[in-house]
C-alpha cells in the first residue's frame, strides 16, 4: 500500500499536503482510488469557492458508483487541478501526484492521521 | 450487426403514399431545411429484421431469470396488455370531452382507491412517469406544505446512507440540502444519529422499508415519530413495496407521502423504456398540493378537477402514462385482496429459499432472514482469489441468467443484490443456485477464466471504462 510519509490523511481517504505558504493541497489516497476502480468523471469546485470541514467539495465517478470527496479543512479554494476534469485516470495512475484542490485561508482542520496512523486505520477497516 | 444507417439504400421506402388529392402550398423558404436530414432509408421488412436482431441480443424477463435487486423484474401477465389494448382505453384522446371518457376516468378513480388502500394514503396522482419523477413530485409536495404554513426554514432532507442514489438526487433537484444518516452494523437506521440530525430545519426523511439490504427496519414507527415530532414529514420510496404489499402499509408505518413503481411492483413493462409510472400517494394534509387535475366523483359521474389553487402544478402532460395505470389496475384486480399479499409472501419465500441455499459458500452481507431481496458480499473472494462481483455477474450471463444488481448498496463492498421475485418457479431458483455454486467452484479452481467471461453472449466483456470516458453518442457517416 502506497502511503507517503510526508502527507497527512483523513479517515474519509483524502490526503493533505502542506505547501509551506499557508496553503494545502487535497487529493484522494491510493487506497481510495483502488477501491473506487477506474475513474471516469471528476467534479471539482471553482477557485474562490469555500470548503468546509467534513463537507463534500466534489465527487468522483467510477463505473461502479459516484462518491463524494470530503474536505478535511475549512478554507477558500485557491487553485484547482483542472487537468483532472479531462483526465480522471490521472488519479488512478498516481493518486498523490493528482491533487484535486489547493486551499488557503484555512480556518478549521479535522484531526488528521499520520502515514503510520492511516496505515493502521486501513488495516483495522479491512 | 449492421446499424440502420449501414443497411440504408438511397430511395428505399416503407410505404408508398397515395397521390395527393388536395391543393398543396409551399412553405416559406425560411422554414425549410437547406438539406434533407440524413435518415436511413429502408423497407419495413428490413427495419423489422433489424429490431428482431437487436431483440435476440438482449435478455429480458421473457428470455430467462432476471434477479436484478431493487428492480422487481417480475413477469408481466399478458392480460394486462389485453386490457390496455381495449379500444376504449387505447384510442381515447386526452382532450376529448369528460362525458365521453367516463370509463377511463372511472378506471383512474378505481386505481386511485385501490392504491390508496394498499399504501394507506388518502389520494394518488398518476402523473409522474417513473420512480425518481415520483420522488421529485413527493418532495415538491413536502416543500409546498411547509411553505404554505409560512415555514421557510425547513431546508434539509434526511436520507440514510443505504438509500437508492435517486433519493439524494431528487432531494437536491427539489432544492433541499441532503443530510446523510449512517446505518448501523445490522443495516438499519442509526436511531441516535437520526435524532441528532433532526431539528427545526428538517423538511423530511426519505426511506424505503424494507431497506436496500432487504431488511425490514423494526424501528420504523420510532423513526417516523422522531421526524414528525421535529415537524418534518416522511417520504416512502416504494421501490421495495413488493415485499410487503397487502401485508403492512406505509401509511400505517407513519409515512405521509409515497411513490409506487407501477412498473416494478404492479407488473407493467420495465426496462427498455417502459414507459413507467411513478404514481404518488399522500395523506390528507398534502392533498391540496397534488398536481392537477385529479379525478373526482359525484352523482353526475366522474370529473377532472383542476380547481387546486395550491397545486404544485403539472409534472407531466395530461394524466401520466395512462395505459400503464390500466395494466397495473388489471394486475390488482386479477390478484385481488387475497392474491396481493400472497404475491408478496411468495416473493419473500423465494428470496429466503435462494439465500438459504447460497449462504454455505457465498458470504451474506447480513446473515439473517431477508425480505424480497438479499445482498451478498464478495469482498473475501476478491481479496483471496481476485474474483470480483463483476466477474461473477459476467459468468451468470454465460448461463442465461441476468446478473443481480452490482456494487449497490454502497455500504456493502463487492455487493451482489439478488431479487428473485414471486413469479419464478422453484426449478428456476434451483438452477440459479446450482449456477452460483458452479461459479464459486470455478473461482477457487480457475479464477482466470472468470475474468474472461462472458464467452457465449453476442458481445463479450465490454470496456465500460472507455465507454464512459470516450462515449460515441452518434453515428459517424
Amino acid at each position: 500500500m502506497n502511503i507517503p510519509n510526508n502527507l497527512l490523511y483523513a479517515k474519509s481517504h483524502e490526503w493533505v499536503e502542506e505547501m509551506g505558504d499557508g496553503s494545502f493541497r487535497i487529493g484522494l489516497t491510493d487506497y481510495a482510488q483502488n477501491e473506487l476502480g477506474d475513474l471516469v468523471f471528476v467534479n471539482l469546485p471553482q477557485e474562490g469557492d469555500e470548503v468546509e470541514v467534513e463537507a463534500a467539495f466534489g465527487d468522483v465517478e467510477s463505473v461502479k458508483a459516484v462518491s463524494d470527496v470530503y474536505s478535511p479543512l475549512s478554507g477558500v479554494v485557491c487553485a484547482v487541478n483542472e487537468e483532472l476534469l479531462d483526465h480522471p485516470e490521472l488519479i488512478n495512475q498516481d493518486a498523490y501526484e493528482a491533487w484535486m484542490i489547493q486551499v488557503n485561508e484555512v480556518s478549521d482542520k479535522e484531526d488528521l492521521l499520520t502515514a503510520e496512523e492511516y496505515e493502521k486505520f486501513l488495516s483495522e477497516e479491512a | 450487426m449492421q446499424l440502420l444507417f449501414e443497411r440504408s439504400h438511397a430511395g428505399r421506402r416503407c410505404t408508398i403514399l397515395p397521390s395527393c388529392d388536395v391543393q398543396t402550398c409551399e412553405l416559406d423558404p425560411s422554414l425549410c431545411r437547406a438539406q434533407a436530414p440524413r435518415l436511413p432509408e429502408l423497407s419495413e421488412n428490413e427495419i423489422s429484421r433489424h429490431y428482431t436482431e437487436l431483440a435476440k441480443q438482449t435478455h429480458g424477463v421473457n428470455d430467462g431469470f432476471y434477479p436484478l435487486g431493487s428492480c422487481t423484474m417480475k413477469y408481466n401477465p399478458k392480460v394486462n396488455d389485453e386490457m390496455a389494448s381495449l379500444p376504449g382505453f387505447a384510442k381515447v384522446h386526452p382532450l376529448q370531452p369528460e362525458h365521453t371518457a367516463q370509463g377511463c376516468l372511472e378506471a383512474l378513480y378505481l386505481a386511485d382507491q385501490y392504491f390508496c388502500e394498499i399504501t394507506g394514503m388518502d389520494q394518488m396522482t398518476f402523473q409522474p412517469a417513473a420512480g425518481a419523477h415520483g420522488e421529485l413530485t413527493g418532495l415538491m409536495l413536502i416543500k409546498a406544505y411547509h411553505e404554505a404554513r409560512g415555514d421557510f426554514k425547513r431546508t434539509k432532507i434526511l436520507v440514510p446512507d443505504s438509500a437508492h442514489g435517486t433519493n439524494p438526487a431528487s432531494a437536491t433537484m427539489a432544492g433541499f440540502q441532503v443530510i446523510s444518516i449512517p446505518s448501523l452494523e445490522n443495516g438499519c437506521v442509526d436511531i441516535d444519529a437520526l435524532r441528532q440530525a433532526t431539528d427545526e430545519n428538517t423538511a423530511g426523511l426519505m426511506l424505503t422499508n424494507p431497506n436496500t439490504v432487504g431488511l425490514f427496519d423494526l424501528n420504523i414507527s420510532q423513526i417516523t415519530e422522531i421526524v414528525h415530532q421535529a415537524g418534518g414529514l416522511c417520504y416512502y420510496d416504494g421501490a421495495n413495496l413488493n415485499a410487503i404489499m397487502g401485508i403492512v402499509r406505509p401509511g400505517d408505518m407513519g409515512f405521509d407521502v409515497v411513490h409506487l413503481n407501477l412498473h416494478k411492483t404492479f407488473s407493467t413493462p420495465h426496462g427498455g423504456g417502459g414507459p413507467g409510472s411513478g404514481a404518488v400517494g399522500c395523506k390528507e394534509i398534502l392533498k391540496p398540493f397534488l398536481p392537477a387535475p385529479v379525478v373526482t366523483k359525484d352523482e353526475s359521474g366522474y370529473h377532472l378537477c383542476n380547481n387546486l389553487p395550491q397545486s404544485i402544478g403539472a409534472v407531466k402532460e395530461f394524466y401520466g402514462n395512462f395505459l400503464v395505470v390500466i395494466r397495473a389496475l388489471t394486475y390488482v384486480l386479477t390478484l385481488g385482496k387475497e392474491g396481493i399479499p400472497e404475491a408478496s409472501s411468495n416473493a419473500v419465500l423465494n428470496c429466503n429459499y435462494m439465500m438459504g441455499h447460497l449462504k454455505d459458500v457465498y458470504e451474506m452481507a447480513f446473515d439473517k432472514g431477508c425480505m424480497h431481496e438479499f445482498v451478498m458480499t464478495l469482498e473475501k473472494l476478491k481479496k483471496e482469489k481476485d474474483v470480483s462481483a463483476m466477474d461473477v455477474a459476467k459468468a451468470l450471463l454465460d448461463n442465461g441468467i441476468h446478473p443481480p444488481t452490482m456494487y449497490f448498496p454502497l455500504i456493502v463492498h463487492e455487493a451482489l443484490m439478488v431479487e428473485p421475485t414471486e413469479t419464478e418457479p422453484r426449478e428456476v431458483l434451483d438452477h440459479a443456485i446450482s449456477v452460483f455454486h458452479k461459479i464459486y467452484e470455478t473461482a477457487l479452481s480457475d479464477a482466470q477464466i472468470l475474468h474472461e467471461m462472458p464467452l457465449h453472449t453476442p458481445v463479450r466483456r465490454l470496456d465500460e471504462v472507455s465507454a464512459a470516458r470516450n462515449p460515441k453518442l452518434r453515428f459517424q457517416f
